[in-house]
């Protein structure tokens, strides 16, 4: 593989490393709110990974006007998805934070080791 | 008018529109009422659809009458159908009885909102069961997952907090993962629809994203289905959530999971990549034996009745991905006669429990000795179902270990180490359970004893299941038509 083609994947390459940043985070942070910092970080990665597949070069939005209908149009289904999934991902990490600020009522501290120490 | 078509949408909508109706209800009585009324019906519904499918056939429904691959397709075919009436029966059995339960353990004024997230949990496990979409069953897995997030931390035990904080991080992690395998699926066929995910997938060239997505697809559901060793969020949410929670999501949350894993890659995956039989056999098994073996080891050893009972789930999550894993007719239809079996002792034994926690605190063993004495009735039946979770011929769960053992046979030179890994997990758990009947029954009670017995409403509604447990070993044919139906399926798609 050249260098051109590794370029040419550029999008994928940041998805993979966001991805991995994203998920270190959640597993190596002890403290609750950056774990959910890094849950977005993880979610938002894949959020990247759809928009970039389904952009066709030269594409614009699918939207049929009189006199152009020859126009290439990128694919609006995955952008669709992607904003339920972007839906979904707000509600979880909302929920997330109702959560810790429950905890953070009920146990004083929001780092995870404290709160194993405490029970 | 005839409603037998609109069947599988009404399954998801009767308590999806419910839950915001419920919380109209400031009554708490009402509130209660409407949620039971939704879940009643909800069951009917999925009775119904499993009449209809259990010869084999098929319900179809295109959302908003566009036809499949462009609309959302609703289908709901035997094993779909079986996970339904787990989902459906567990909701509409733990929403009777949980009346004197949610009473002690929610205060009055959040009751509604429980009901109503309960209702929400409900559609969305449903949805997932019904849908033949894989984005549309990532959306309504969600759904029901942070409805179960609330549900869990609902309760007045502060270490939920904590135990339902790693579920939802582990559970989203899970969801990610499916959405990212969808994602490479979608990329390569460019659909999203099941069946034509398989029929497309014959033509893509570059097989590689494939491999990939049935990665990320498996282990993602794997996370959610708790399959050892990603089953440490389990655990800790079973033991702290509300007591009628437990009952509802150990009877049938994992198993919805393990349902679209088994669907994904016995439909999507299985027909289409050269080797995958192997691989998924390969990965899943040795999983499913250590999962058999560590987590009833750790069940025999454990000190707190519920969270002895959720790892013996996570043993019993073993049995199920272990038939499956054989890829034999045999084999996955003692897995989904399991998940039926499994889910009717786990969710009596965790009723028992409700009605013991009625008037014990603390549910540790040590402090329930003797409790057999004041709760005579209860006892008996958490007996029946603890039988009926060791497989003691008779009860429903005797079924599925005979069908298990005997899809074991048929695996060639694994054959004998498997049915000796089944039977040693079979006598831990006899230890397990007679560890909580020694307790229960021979002890000398240290705390006071209990004024009577668990509130009638929720004795009753234990006594059936248990019942149930009993019937279902002796006349185990509908289950098990629906099982076989569905492994016939689920082969067909198999190379």
């Amino acid at each position: 593989m050249n260098l051109l083609e590794l370029l040419g994947y550029f999008n994928y390459w940041v998805f993979a490393v966001v991805l991995s940043v994203g998920l270190y985070t959640v597993i190596a942070k002890i403290n609750l709110v950056k774990k959910l910092i890094g849950l977005s970080i993880f979610q938002s990665a894949v959020f990247l990974m759809y928009i970039t597949m389904d952009k066709v070069e030269g594409g614009t939005a699918p939207i049929i006007q009189k006199g152009m209908e020859n126009q290439i149009y990128s694919n609006p289904l995955p952008q669709v998805l992607i904003l339920t999934a972007i839906v979904v991902g707000v509600s979880t990490l909302a929920l997330g934070l109702a959560i810790v600020v429950r905890i953070f009522e009920a146990y004083g501290t929001i780092e995870e080791d404290e709160i194993l120490d405490a029970d | 008018m005839d409603l037998t078509p609109h069947l599988p949408a009404l399954q998801v909508i009767v308590p999806m529109l419910s839950a915001p109706l419920v919380l109209l209800l400031k009554p708490r009585g009402l509130a209660w009422a409407g949620a039971t009324a939704a879940s009643v019906l909800s069951f009917a519904i999925a009775l119904n659809m499993a009449l209809i499918v259990v010869d084999g056939g098929r319900l179809h429904y295109d959302m908003g009458g566009w036809a499949a691959p462009y609309g959302i397709e609703l289908s709901v075919g035997a094993f779909s159908a079986l996970v339904l009436l787990i989902v459906t029966g567990a909701a509409a059995a733990a929403m009777i009885a949980a009346r004197p339960s949610i009473d002690r353990q929610i205060e009055a004024g959040r009751q509604p909102l429980f009901y109503s997230a309960w209702l929400l949990a409900l559609a969305g496990l449903a949805g997932i069961a019904v849908s033949a979409d894989a984005f549309n069953i990532f959306v309504f897995m969600e759904i029901s997952s942070l409805a179960s997030y609330i549900l869990i931390a609902g309760g007045p035990d502060r270490r939920a907090l904590p135990a339902v904080f790693k579920y939802l991080i582990m559970g989203t992690i899970g969801a990610t993962f499916y959405l990212i395998g969808v994602g490479l699926v979608y990329m390569m066929t460019g659909t999203l629809n099941l069946a034509d995910m398989e029929a497309r997938i014959v033509n893509v060239t570059d097989i590689n994203p494939i491999l990939v997505a049935a990665g990320f697809i498996t282990i993602g559901l794997a996370l959610k289905a708790a399959v050892f060793p990603l089953h440490v969020w389990l655990p800790n949410a079973y033991t702290h959530a509300p007591h009628m929670v437990t009952v509802f999501l150990a009877a049938c949350a994992t198993k919805v999971a393990i349902y679209v894993l088994i669907r994904f890659d016995f439909f999507v995956f299985q027909a289409n990549l050269e080797n995958h039989s192997l691989q998924f056999s390969l990965f899943l098994m040795p999983l499913a034996l250590m999962g058999i073996l560590v987590a009833s080891a750790v069940a025999m050893f454990e000190g707190h009745i519920k969270r002895l009972l959720a790892m013996s789930s996570v043993a019993q999550i073993g049995y199920i991905i272990l038939g499956a894993s054989f890829i034999t007719e045999a084999g996955l239809t003692a897995a989904a006669a399991h998940m039926f079996n499994h889910a009717l002792a786990k969710g009596g034994l965790f009723l028992a429990i409700a009605g013991l926690a009625c008037h014990y605190r603390d549910l540790r063993l040590d402090q329930l000795a003797g409790a057999a004495r004041s709760m005579p009735w209860t006892a008996a039946a958490l007996v029946i179902c603890g039988f009926s979770l060791i497989g003691v011929p008779g009860t429903a769960g005797f079924i599925s270990k005979w069908l298990l053992i005997d899809a074991a046979m048929d695996e060639g030179g694994l054959a004998w180490l498997l049915v000796a890994i089944i039977i040693i997990s079979s006598l831990m758990a006899l230890a397990y359970i007679w560890r909580i009947v020694e307790t229960l029954y021979f002890r000398p009670a240290v705390e006071e004893p209990a004024p009577g017995e668990a509130p009638l409403q929720l004795l009753l509604v234990t006594w059936l299941v248990a019942l149930a447990n009993i019937f279902f070993g002796l006349f185990p044919q509908f289950p098990l038509a629906l099982a076989s139906a569905a492994a016939q399926l689920l082969m067909r798609h198999t190379l």
